[in-house]
């Protein structure tokens, strides 16, 4: 598959995997290997950045994978920004997964917040990866303050639904100067596939991993659902018209 | 409208009527609905829905497993003092009781904390019965402040403060607060509560508003089963949930369940509530609040605790002491209830992984209550 490249680093894998929900290390480092993914997003909550002997931290081979510290928990862009300036002075690449969700049950980010601490954390040398509504004018906004992604929900987190926020990823995607993965919602490799048939740059999955009968197996699943998609994406997928197009026109004459 | 316009709206004895009288179709129809409304989850409390216990611990264990995934958050109590100025009836803290009182001093504090830390806690709850000459504000404040190097969240479950008293709690480091009203009977709650400063059910009642208005993080609401009917308690507990989670959606939810245990005192509890009728509520709390915490305490026994798991538990105590200083010491001032699980947190967390879960012990961070230092 074709590389992705965010802010100049190259990514063979266009899947990217969360580390939260899993039954076990051992079911997470499963899925990770599954899905061939290269960037893993950790919750920095649910870490001792400072202890090295963390067993979230232990089980993630550092030279294999990107560690993508996210801000999950963050009600505001100060504790965002906190957050990543401690992963940082931990000693972790400055590369943050940017989320700001005032509301602790659909975790619905709050585009004031996230533009504002993107817009800090760039300043400060941050490769900030932004969590945002699949809002094509948000995506603007992020991309002006210099985010290196925008990473759009297809629906809301943990709810497997799929994109259905199809039509506003399409504006997104087409009018993007920075990758766009398609965060959050995605529940079955065909939603991944659908995702990047239309274009989308990479996809984040991690409940449907975390909640799978077999996390190592659906991990594979969603690598072939995302190189599919990806392949047929650089194939040039026919378009979906209402209307019946003869292939041998009727008028052609015409035009000699 | 504060929660107590809502809850005033309802007569108990009518609400109890209403559910007695759902129908085995009124329970279908609650298990089809994707958002649950008031007549649903009457349905599922009903005495209609046992014959669906079933369905009901299936569609709560999806749900859950959807939204929180194969995790359980442990957590552990310390109970800083058994001083008590009420005389809840069904209490082992109660001022009529003759046990010895005690209150510990910030080292003996730190000395909890550090044996909670050592088993791999990080999220803790520090406990005290209601006697705000000798354990008051301050005093909480200090032990917060002393033991939040060692933990990443903590909570409190103490007498009901002023709005101010929980922005001085959040302002120590103290990021959550669990609050049971005991029962949502008026009635049953002043037989209940014979003197002292509990006595004052709506103060109680509005206790997770006020520490909303302070900005604590997670508030954690409940009521004691066995006191009042549970379908009914139940009932107003789900309101008081949505009611919190519409009204405060910064703050996190959780609710609880804690059935009455013995204590010093032999409060025979009115309305046992048998571990069908257990299974039943946590269900329907599970479908109607598909995002809050449902937390298991060590007062249930240890095979059932294993059972429970799966039907929407997110949160559990493991190897908790209910007396002050109980984990350093041998002799410790009397419990304020007999725990029914004693397995060590190792042993808890062992059963979890056995069971395919993962037992979380940092799911917060203390950074989140820090003031910029530069």
């Amino acid at each position: 598959m074709d590389e992705l490249i965010i802010a100049g680093r190259s990514f063979n894998s266009r899947l990217m995997v969360g580390t939260g929900k899993f039954a076990s290390n051992e079911a997470m480092v499963a899925a990770m290997e599954g899905s061939g993914s290269e960037i893993v997003t950790v919750a920095l909550r649910r870490v001792d950045v400072d202890n090295p002997q963390d067993s979230l931290l232990n089980h993630i081979d550092l030279k294999r994978y990107l560690l993508l510290p996210n801000t999950s928990g963050a009600r505001n862009a100060e504790e965002a920004i906190r957050l990543a300036r401690i992963a940082r002075a931990a000693g972790c690449e400055p590369w943050i997964k940017l989320e700001v969700t005032p509301d602790p049950y659909y975790l619905l980010p709050d585009p004031i917040e996230t533009l504002k601490a993107a817009e800090v954390l760039v300043k400060e040398g941050f490769i900030v990866l932004p969590y945002i509504n699949a809002d094509p004018v948000l995506a603007k906004h992020m991309q002006e303050v210099g985010t290196a992604t925008v990473m759009p929900l297809g629906a809301p987190i943990g709810t497997n639904k799929g994109l259905r926020t199809r039509d506003n990823i399409a504006i997104i995607i087409e009018q993007a100067i920075v990758p766009v993965v398609v965060d959050a919602g995605l529940g079955a490799p065909s939603h991944a596939a659908e995702a990047m048939e239309m274009g989308a740059d990479a996809v984040l999955v991690n409940t449907a991993l975390a909640v799978a009968r077999d996390p190592g197996a659906m991990g594979a699943a969603f690598k072939k659902g995302v190189e599919a998609g990806r392949e047929a994406y650089l194939a040039g997928l026919g378009k979906q018209q209402d209307k019946a197009e003869a292939s041998s026109p009727l008028t052609g004459f015409l035009r000699s | 409208m504060s929660f107590k316009e809502v809850i005033q709206k309802y007569d108990p004895m009518q609400v109890i009527a209403e559910i007695e009288a759902m129908t085995a179709a009124d329970v279908q129809r609650a298990l089809a609905a994707e958002q649950l409304d008031n007549r649903d989850f009457m349905a599922l409390l009903s005495p209609a829905a046992e014959d669906f216990l079933e369905e009901m611990a299936q569609k709560a264990h999806a749900i859950t497993l959807r939204r929180f995934g194969r995790t359980i958050l442990l957590y552990a109590p310390i109970y800083l003092s058994n001083e008590c100025h009420n005389s809840c009836l069904y209490c082992g803290f109660s001022v009529n009781n003759p046990i010895p009182r005690r209150t510990l001093n910030l080292d003996e504090i730190e000395r909890d904390a550090r044996i909670l830390h050592d088993q791999g806690f990080r999220h803790i709850l520090l406990l005290t019965g209601e006697a705000p000459g000798k354990v008051g504000n301050d005093f909480i404040a200090a032990a917060a402040e002393r033991i939040r190097p060692l933990f990443s969240s903590i909570s409190i479950e103490v007498y009901p403060m002023e709005t101010e008293g929980y922005k001085e709690m959040v302002a120590a480091g103290v990021d959550g607060l669990t609050i049971y009203q005991e029962t949502y009977d008026p009635e049953l709650y002043q037989k209940l509560h014979p003197s002292g400063r509990k006595r004052d059910y709506n103060f109680r009642l509005a206790t997770p508003e006020r520490a909303g208005e302070a900005g604590l993080r997670r508030i954690g609401i409940g009521f004691l089963l066995g006191l009042g009917n549970f379908r009914s308690e139940a009932f107003f507990a789900g309101l008081h949930g949505r009611y919190m989670m519409h009204n405060y959606w910064r703050t996190l939810l959780s609710v609880s369940f804690p059935r009455l245990r013995p204590a010093e005192g032999g409060f025979q509890p009115p309305n046992p509530v048998s571990d069908r009728q257990f299974v039943q509520l946590m269900c329907a709390m599970r479908l109607l609040l598909n995002d809050a915490g449902l937390v298991l305490s060590t007062r249930e026994n240890a095979e059932l605790r294993d059972n429970l798991l799966p039907l929407g538990v997110t949160q559990m105590s493991a190897g908790s002491c209910t007396a002050p200083g109980g984990y350093g010491e041998e002799d410790s001032a009397t419990e304020q209830f007999a725990i029914d699980d004693d397995r060590t947190p190792a042993e808890i967390a062992d059963l979890l992984r056995a069971r395919g879960y993962d037992p979380v012990w940092k799911d917060w961070d203390g950074a989140f209550l820090q003031k910029e230092t530069g």
